[in-house]
């Protein structure tokens, strides 16, 4: 692998390029422009915060279901038994297991983002 | 089918100021994707008219499409203006003569919908504090007004709703654990059935047209008016997606549940229950969450390949963040 310039930087730049561009726009175009920087700014953060917010994920799931596994099998557990209603907001662990979970993804998705209780 | 649109308006605006009219101005407002809103002018033997155009710019499946035709949310706008609700005024019913395809042109209202400014743009201190109570009073005579005969609209409560919306996340494909989690809570949780009315659907901050000086001036965007709980309506003003930053003042990102609820009922809408909001503005959230699935998965099936697709299916997680606070809150 190479080690510059990182993936993230690419991403950057691209988004201050069509920052630059983006005042020349009709207002459609300008509206998607400035999507398009958001959808950048995602893919920046998921490269430099993903791989930490994946590791609490699993950390977190295994704890709640008493045993390890990968991210996708964990998840698709906690779903099932969510589903049928095993697992409830009485199950210790679980909301606070949801938080973090959650507080990490929106990090990455929408870092200015205020939620509920916020 | 590519419409030029400003070429139509030309021809409208002959129809619609006799003839000599011309065409003023004609701008796409920026916004949503399948439906396309123009502002544009009328000058005429009678004056200058301010206008707008709403269209939809992609095909209409009324099978799988949640929202309502143009005509019948023109139709639903002259019923509850004519009973007191501050809808805008239906100018003209676009048909095939027009060439704008689905089409309706209203009057244009004065003032400001993006829910962002409302909420923090200085021109709307002084108002800003009464904007809960007078969004409560104009939701009044909308749940006040009979459902149109003619109109089909849809009729749900809570289970249905959340039913529907439940299919809809299992044929996404997505495992999202809060999103689970919520389903299962408020079907433990539903309330005792309610008599439905007519609703708007839609009724947030971003959807109501405010005056800097007077507060609601306008409901706008009636294509997911249908009829069900009024708590409904009440609940998803709440929702915190549309707080814009402001999640400490529950309504709107401007105000307080109690002065929601006292406008709704001194303008003679049925007292309502805070809980009863609370929860459907959970189901909001959660209704939201699915709804930015949906639009990620119509991106990926190739159905709407707009940039904002994907990007929207990244908000599932700020409903998911809002969730999880009020599962710790409880019911």
């Amino acid at each position: 692998m190479i080690t510059h310039p990182k993936t993230e930087e690419l991403a950057q730049a691209v988004a201050a390029w069509i920052d630059e561009i983006r005042p020349g726009l009709d207002p459609r175009n300008a509206f998607l422009a400035r999507v398009a920087v958001n959808i950048l700014g995602v893919i920046g953060r998921e490269l430099t915060l993903g791989p930490a917010a994946e590791g609490r994920a699993v950390d977190g799931m295994a704890g709640v279901l008493g045993h390890d596994g990968d991210f996708a099998a964990l998840n698709a557990e906690l779903c099932a038994r969510l589903r049928t209603g095993e697992l409830g907001v009485d199950t210790p662990g679980l909301l606070a297991a949801l938080k973090m979970m959650a507080a990490d993804q929106l990090a990455i998705d929408q870092p200015n983002y205020r939620p509920e209780g916020g | 089918m590519t419409v030029d649109v400003a070429l139509a308006l030309e021809r409208l605006a002959v129809r619609l100021g006799g003839a000599g009219a011309r065409l003023e101005t004609a701008q796409r407002l920026s916004g949503g994707a399948s439906m396309e809103t123009w502002a544009f002018a009328v000058d005429g033997p009678q004056g200058r008219e301010d206008l707008i155009l709403r269209r939809r710019a992609a095909p209409f499946d009324p099978e799988t499409a949640r929202s309502v035709t143009l005509a019948t949310e023109a139709a639903l706008i002259r019923a509850t203006g004519a009973n007191g609700a501050l809808a805008p005024t239906v100018r003209h019913v676009c048909d095939e003569a027009d060439g704008l395809g689905e089409a309706y042109v209203m009057g244009r209202v004065e003032g400001e919908a993006l829910g962002r400014r409302i909420v923090g743009d200085p021109r709307f201190d002084a108002v800003r504090g009464d904007l809960a109570r007078q969004c409560g009073a104009a939701l009044a005579p909308i749940h006040r007004t009979p459902p149109p005969h003619g109109l089909n609209l849809k009729v749900s409560d809570a289970e249905g709703e959340l039913t529907r919306y439940e299919e809809v996340y299992r044929a996404s494909g997505a495992e999202r654990p809060i999103l689970e989690l919520s389903f299962q809570y408020l079907r433990r949780h539903l309330p005792d059935p309610d008599p439905p009315v007519l609703l708007h659907g839609d009724f947030r901050n971003g959807n109501i047209m405010f005056d800097p000086q007077k507060g609601v001036a306008a409901i706008l965007d009636w294509e997911l008016s249908h009829v069900g709980d009024p708590a409904e309506d009440l609940g998803w003003i709440c929702v915190n997606s549309w707080r814009f930053g402001r999640p400490d003042r529950p309504v709107g990102g401007f105000g307080d549940y109690a002065d929601l609820l006292d406008g709704y009922r001194a303008a003679g809408g049925r007292p309502v229950a805070l809980s009863r909001v609370r929860f459907w503005q959970m189901l909001g959230s959660l209704r939201w969450g699915v709804m930015c699935l949906m639009m990620y998965r119509s991106w990926a099936d190739g159905a709407d390949r707009s940039v904002e697709r994907p990007m929207i299916g990244r908000r599932v997680s700020e409903t998911e963040a809002d969730l999880v606070v009020l599962l710790e809150e409880g019911l």
